[in-house]
């Protein structure tokens, strides 16, 4: 038990103030204690975060001013577009979600975490909670910019809150997708490749243009795609009767069809995301 | 008690490399071992596995007489780990980061709190501890990295190459912070590929090579198992460096090693004595004028060389020993 190298010198009369833990970290402390650390990490790197709205905010007004002339929509076209452009932002904040997991990867925070004794489905968890609050910020900005641009609805605050419940509930249901892809990438800079993915399922929906006007053998996988019955729910709830005529159905039909494709991606990518986190 | 790591006959292979090719270590408690090796060697995927990150195609392993391969949620509670790359978050204060993981090892939020402030006043970072992460130095990093894998009071302390990457101040400031925590009771497993770090440091060293272990004892035990003393000398005029290496050279085991802005010759030899009276005789004849000769024991970079074949990585002199190495963020996963 001693040592017998004499350049260690050993004092054993000092002893660490430090007690052993007399619990564990449960799921509920974990999930919160990492999503607080990932929250923290974001707003107070205001560069990237207040960035990122910024860009959202560009977009939103290029396709209001630039583009919206030339799409003919059947309803005014900012109505059309804002409830669009809210719904794929779950998709863009996705990305972010993904490079910030392969940050984790790449800077050892999960190897950290996976020598604690924590659940690591609660890790996860915690990344993919995170995530969501930070889309949820994101929405209220485009929301707000949103309504500067001219978006007006006669629909009740209910339908209103329903359309934001959607777009949060797709926003955490897209994540765990979003951070399996970041952990398989492995660096940001791979996660922020992979991210180019969504571009097609943004643009190839019903978010900027009615998919009709799109040629035939394309508006089947437009008209079918998650993020088209995303959209279409956030707008008919958020248009009310305005949208009735050009969307054919009431909000309850798309709603439901969104939530169980949200549903579906908790399913399948939730497994599988806790899985090759706990893999390395 | 039983020894606080055992491993035996770990292997563990990666699509096209043998990482581990049949590890056996023993670590005692109250002591640090040192895993030392060149880049590659297995150190890392090693202590990965200690650190419940990879699972062993073959062989067991305990830590504190728990099994590894087979509860590796209890190993976590008594293991304590500090990566090569410092996981501290950068958006958060010093403090912040300590209690965060002093909650995950299980700590209630009171003690996660006194925890934090007991780590930062033993690592000297109590000034600083309110300060974001992302304003300290590297050094200063590393320290607080050391520190998150401390709040829990881990009974094994795992560092991975705790120096790579530091300036030479850096170096000794976090060297005394590791003899702190030894003299306080706290085990360390370390992984170096520094030959003055093993030695500073560890009571044990075992060097690792091609996934196994060649050779382990104390410094000293190690410098004189590789059965080879040095025969060295100064020539007193620089111009008389290269007839002094072309004559001497036959003598020794293994290529003479200059330092020309010394005038030094030193010259790894088995049978020391005998050699140093030839040398002394050869020097003569030639009529060579030395300003000082003498027979000495290698020193662990010898040791190391004779040993591999090769000289341990990163480490061409003292004074550079501390400089930031180009490899410091190599990939983790195959090292």
């Amino acid at each position: 038990m001693t040592t017998t190298n004499p350049t260690v010198a050993v004092e054993p009369t000092r002893t660490l103030n430090l007690p052993r833990p007399t619990g564990h970290a449960g799921a509920v402390t974990t999930t919160l204690g990492i999503a607080r650390r990932t929250v923290l990490r974001n707003v107070r790197t205001p560069q990237v975060f207040v960035l990122g709205m910024i860009q959202g905010a560009m977009f939103l007004l290029i396709f209001r001013y630039v583009f919206g002339g030339a799409i003919t929509s059947g309803i005014r076209y900012v109505d059309f577009l804002v409830p669009g452009f809210v719904g794929t932002g779950v998709l863009f904040s996705g990305m972010t979600a993904s490079t910030g997991a392969a940050s984790d990867l790449e800077e050892g925070f999960f190897d950290r975490l996976r020598s604690l004794p924590v659940p690591r489905i609660a890790v996860v968890g915690g990344r993919v909670l995170a995530d969501t609050i930070l889309a949820t910020m994101g929405l209220a900005v485009t929301i707000a910019v949103g309504f500067l641009v001219g978006f007006r609805t006669s629909a009740p605050i209910t339908s209103l809150l329903a359309a934001v419940a959607v777009c949060v509930f797709a926003a955490f249901a897209f994540t765990w997708m979003f951070v399996l892809l970041g952990l398989i990438a492995g660096t940001p800079q791979a996660a922020q490749g992979l991210g180019l993915l969504v571009f097609p399922f943004t643009f190839v929906s019903s978010a900027f243009v009615p998919v009709e006007s799109m040629p035939g053998w394309m508006q089947g996988f437009a008209r079918n795609q998650p993020l088209t019955e995303v959209v279409n729910a956030v707008r008919a709830f958020s248009l009310d009767d305005k949208a009735q005529g050009v969307l054919g159905h009431a909000a309850g039909y798309f709603a439901v069809r969104a939530v169980l494709w949200c549903a579906l991606f908790i399913v399948v990518f939730a497994p599988l995301a806790a899985r090759r986190y706990q893999r390395g | 008690m039983p020894p606080i790591l055992e491993a035996r006959g770990l292997t563990k292979r990666f699509k096209n490399t043998q990482a581990l090719a049949g590890l056996d270590l023993t670590a005692e408690r109250g002591q640090v071992t040192a895993i030392l090796g060149p880049n590659g060697a297995g150190k890392t995927t090693f202590i990965r596995m200690v650190a419940t990150l990879l699972v062993p195609d073959e062989g067991s392993l305990t830590v504190a007489g728990i099994d590894a391969i087979r509860e590796p949620a209890r190993v976590r509670q008594a293991i304590g780990l500090a990566g090569q790359s410092a996981a501290v978050e950068g958006a958060m204060t010093g403090r912040e980061n300590l209690e965060l993981v002093g909650r995950l090892f299980g700590h209630g939020s009171r003690q996660a709190k006194a925890s934090a402030q007991v780590v930062l006043e033993l690592l000297g970072l109590t000034e600083s501890g309110d300060r974001l992460v992302r304003t300290y130095s590297g050094g200063m990093r590393r320290k607080l990295d050391l520190g998150a894998s401390l709040v829990g009071a881990p009974e094994l302390l795992l560092l991975d190459e705790p120096t790579t990457g530091l300036d030479p101040r850096s170096r000794n400031d976090l060297w005394d912070a590791i003899r702190n925590l030894v003299a306080a009771g706290t085990d360390v497993l370390l992984t170096t590929q520094y030959l003055d770090e093993a030695d500073q440091l560890a009571a044990r060293i075992a060097i690792v090579d091609h996934g196994k272990v060649i050779a382990e004892g104390t410094p000293d035990e190690l410098k004189s198992r590789a059965g080879i003393d040095v025969v060295q000398i100064h020539v007193t005029d620089p111009a008389d460096i290269d007839r002094a290496i072309a004559a001497l050279a036959p003598l020794g085991c293994d290529a003479p090693r200059v330092d020309r802005p010394t005038r030094s010759v030193a010259i790894p030899v088995e049978q020391g004595s005998t050699r140093l009276l030839e040398a002394v005789r050869t020097l003569d004849s030639l009529g060579l004028p030395v300003s000082d000769i003498g027979l000495r024991r290698a020193t662990l970079d010898e040791v190391f060389l004779a040993l591999t074949g090769r000289p341990a990585e990163d480490q061409p002199d003292p004074d550079a020993a501390g400089a930031t190495s180009p490899r410091s963020r190599r990939g983790r996963r195959a090292a």
